[in-house]
């Protein structure tokens, strides 16, 4: 086993909502809920779930950009506390993010070459011209950029080359760790490929872990060697890759299959058996007892509306919260 | 066999820029007969979405389109703009990529649903309430009477897009327009807008369906056609497109879709490279520089569009041989 880099416990976030009145009590959503996760070195885990699952709050939380209400987050083996600020530099040297949309994450004013420059220096301190014009270059080349890009500007670029230079500025001060928070999803399918497979190579040359955030779990399936299945903050399944794909248990992770776009119409049609209605939060204290995805779950009684099923483990390294994964066989 | 609900006959759609013409549709000729979906697939550039604003005149005021265009037999693109304006919005309706772009934010749902048809006189006040109903159901939106109370804000992305496609049903059309209509959306909401669309086209609709993802259309297209760089490069019937695609750009779109019944190999076979800029072919195939297979013909010598049966490829070596009558 490699060593760990990143491990995650019990992890909560918690945002305030506007009171319904004056004196009513205040409100809160759960945006995650005790959370556990683990990524060693080199490791691939992918996130999935759908818009307002409490992927995004999740990652911001791990890389301290968000105040988690409950839980702890240890890099390489030491905690991360509220207020370290020494301990979390040294984390965030070592761990990027790559956003979704590729122009909104590069500096307008910036060209490409002073972009991915600003990074090297912002993580490493300042560096003689010349070697840091060279590691730009260097960087540039390995994800897939042609150098004479390096004088362009964000608008002068396609969205595919945007989020390569994304990643060249994620990756230029080499990185341990590449949180990715749906970054392939506002692409084309065909610059998605490169982009998947510019991940994968940048993975096998370096050893980068990749905490990969996705709502596609095809794309997952690619890339992640584990894959955790969010529901409303909760994890609901989490399985390494082969289990997950060749016996979904959880009857949300079937449904996302289900609704993966697949080139092949004599398939069964899309939305035939996806759930209706989207992820919605209950809101306030107590408001849903029970599991989270009762409302839109086809199989659910009402012992899963009245109580939460805790993660349990159904195989090695398969963990369910469902209250009827025995029963319930997979579609495929 | 019944004439085509919409036919499109060598359209070509050029602006005038700062670095001279541009050709974002070249020769473009496709049909869609009642009740049929067309999808038109391609990378973002190639020129679908202009060919859609085109056909219907709507191009930016520095755009042109010429050639024939002809909704039920009437030609959209003349000098009467008669058919064009009885046509726009009541037998043709649109929906966009981004519902909120598509929703006025200051005014419910039920008030922006009744105006499609108040404001054209199509129907009285408890009609059109009566219909924005109804049109609400057919998209299948929960709770349909307290969204017609709602702002657009209030509303979820899904419920959104649900809203923008009801909006386009309201005068009851016979053809949809809609251009990249899941791409902002999760992939279980994006299925269950697609079961929407099916469900409307299976009514008797005729859909034309944009999109750059082959997979997002297979489930609902009958036919497909494939364009780059401002051309049709394939058109086929779905099946047999998917079963055995013709060209290799269209083989190279396939395979970039991730899929689940593939081995776990971590690589996909993308496309490598950039599509050609609108305007910038050259002579030749503009797909050769990133063709697999091209030959030095493809590099000089830009195919025609052959149709054989009812597919038609543009390649000089095509994929599959086609058969049937050329």
């Amino acid at each position: 086993m490699s060593a760990r880099l990143l491990e995650v416990r019990g992890l909560t976030v918690r945002f305030p909502l506007r009171p319904a009145g004056l004196f009513a009590p205040r409100r809160w959503l759960t945006a995650v809920d005790g959370v556990d996760l683990e990524v060693g070195a080199g490791q691939s885990v992918g996130i999935v779930g759908e818009s307002g699952c409490g992927k995004s709050t999740l990652a911001r939380a791990i890389l301290g950009l968000v105040r988690p209400a409950a839980g702890s987050v240890a890099w390489r083996g030491a905690a991360l506390r509220a207020g370290d600020a020494a301990a979390l530099r040294r984390m965030r040297r070592e761990a990027q993010l790559v956003f979704q949309d590729p122009l909104g994450s590069l500096d307008p004013r910036m060209t490409v070459g002073e972009s991915v420059a600003e990074a090297l220096v912002a993580l490493e301190g300042p560096q003689p011209r010349a070697a840091c014009d060279a590691r730009v270059a260097a960087t540039l080349q390995e994800v897939g950029l042609d150098p004479g890009l390096v004088a362009r500007y964000p608008h002068e670029l396609s969205g595919g080359q945007c989020q390569r230079a994304a990643i060249a500025r994620a990756v230029v001060a080499r990185p341990a760790l590449l949180v990715c928070d749906e970054a392939v999803s506002a692409l084309d399918v065909s610059v998605q490929a490169q982009i998947v497979n510019l991940l994968s190579e940048l993975r096998e040359r370096h050893g980068l872990a990749l905490l990969f955030i996705s709502h596609n779990l095809a794309v997952v399936r690619h890339l992640c060697d584990e894959v955790v299945v969010l529901y409303l903050g909760r994890v609901v399944e989490r399985a390494p890759r082969a289990a997950l794909f060749a016996a979904p248990r959880h009857p949300y992770t079937q449904a996302l299959l289900e609704a993966v776009p697949q080139p092949d119409p004599a398939a069964a049609a899309p939305g035939v058996r996806v759930p209706a209605g989207e992820a919605a939060p209950a809101l306030g204290p107590g408001a849903a007892p029970g599991c989270a995805y009762a409302p839109r779950c086809p199989w659910a009684d009402q012992r899963c509306r009245d109580e939460v099923p805790p993660l349990t483990a159904a195989g090695a390294a398969h963990f369910i919260a469902c209250h009827h994964w025995q029963a319930l066989a997979s579609p495929r | 066999m019944d004439a085509p609900l919409l036919e499109i006959l060598g359209l070509d759609v050029e602006f005038t820029t700062p670095r001279g013409t541009v050709r974002a549709v070249r020769g473009v000729s496709l049909e869609v007969r009642r009740g049929e979906c067309l999808a038109i697939v391609g990378e973002s550039g190639s020129g679908k979405s202009q060919l859609l604003l085109g056909c219907l005149g709507l191009l930016a005021p520095s755009g042109r389109a010429r050639g024939a265009v002809r909704f039920d037999g009437r030609d959209l693109l003349g000098p009467d703009p008669a058919p064009r304006r009885e046509a726009l919005g009541v037998r043709i309706t649109m929906v966009a990529q981004d519902p909120m772009n598509a929703l006025t934010p200051h005014l419910t749902i039920g008030r922006q649903l009744g105006e499609v048809v108040l404001e054209r006189g199509l129907l009285a006040a408890d009609a059109a309430h009566a219909r924005s109903l109804e049109a609400l159901r057919s998209v299948r939106m929960p709770d349909p009477a307290a969204r017609l109370r709602q702002y657009p804000h209030e509303l979820s992305g899904g419920q959104r897009q649900r809203a923008a496609i009801a909006m386009a049903l309201m005068t009851g059309p016979d053809l949809l327009l809609a251009d990249e209509p899941t791409t902002a959306l999760d992939v279980t909401v994006q299925a269950q807008v697609l079961g929407v669309l099916r469900e409307a086209r299976d009514r008797g609709l005729a859909l034309v369906l944009v999109s750059h993802d082959l997979g997002v259309v297979a489930g609902v297209a009958d036919r497909v056609a494939v364009m780059y760089a401002g051309r049709v490069v394939e058109s086929a019937p779905a099946r047999e497109l998917f079963a055995a695609p013709a060209h290799p750009y269209t083989a190279a779109l396939l395979a970039s879709v991730p899929r689940l019944d593939t081995p776990f190999s971590a690589r996909l076979a993308g496309i490598e490279g950039q599509p050609p800029r609108a305007g910038e072919a050259g002579a030749g195939c503009a797909f050769a520089v990133r063709c697999p297979a091209a030959s030095a013909q493809c590099r000089t010598e830009d195919p025609r569009l052959r149709a054989a049966g009812a597919r038609s490829v543009a390649c000089h070596a095509p994929l599959v041989r086609l058969e049937g009558p050329s």
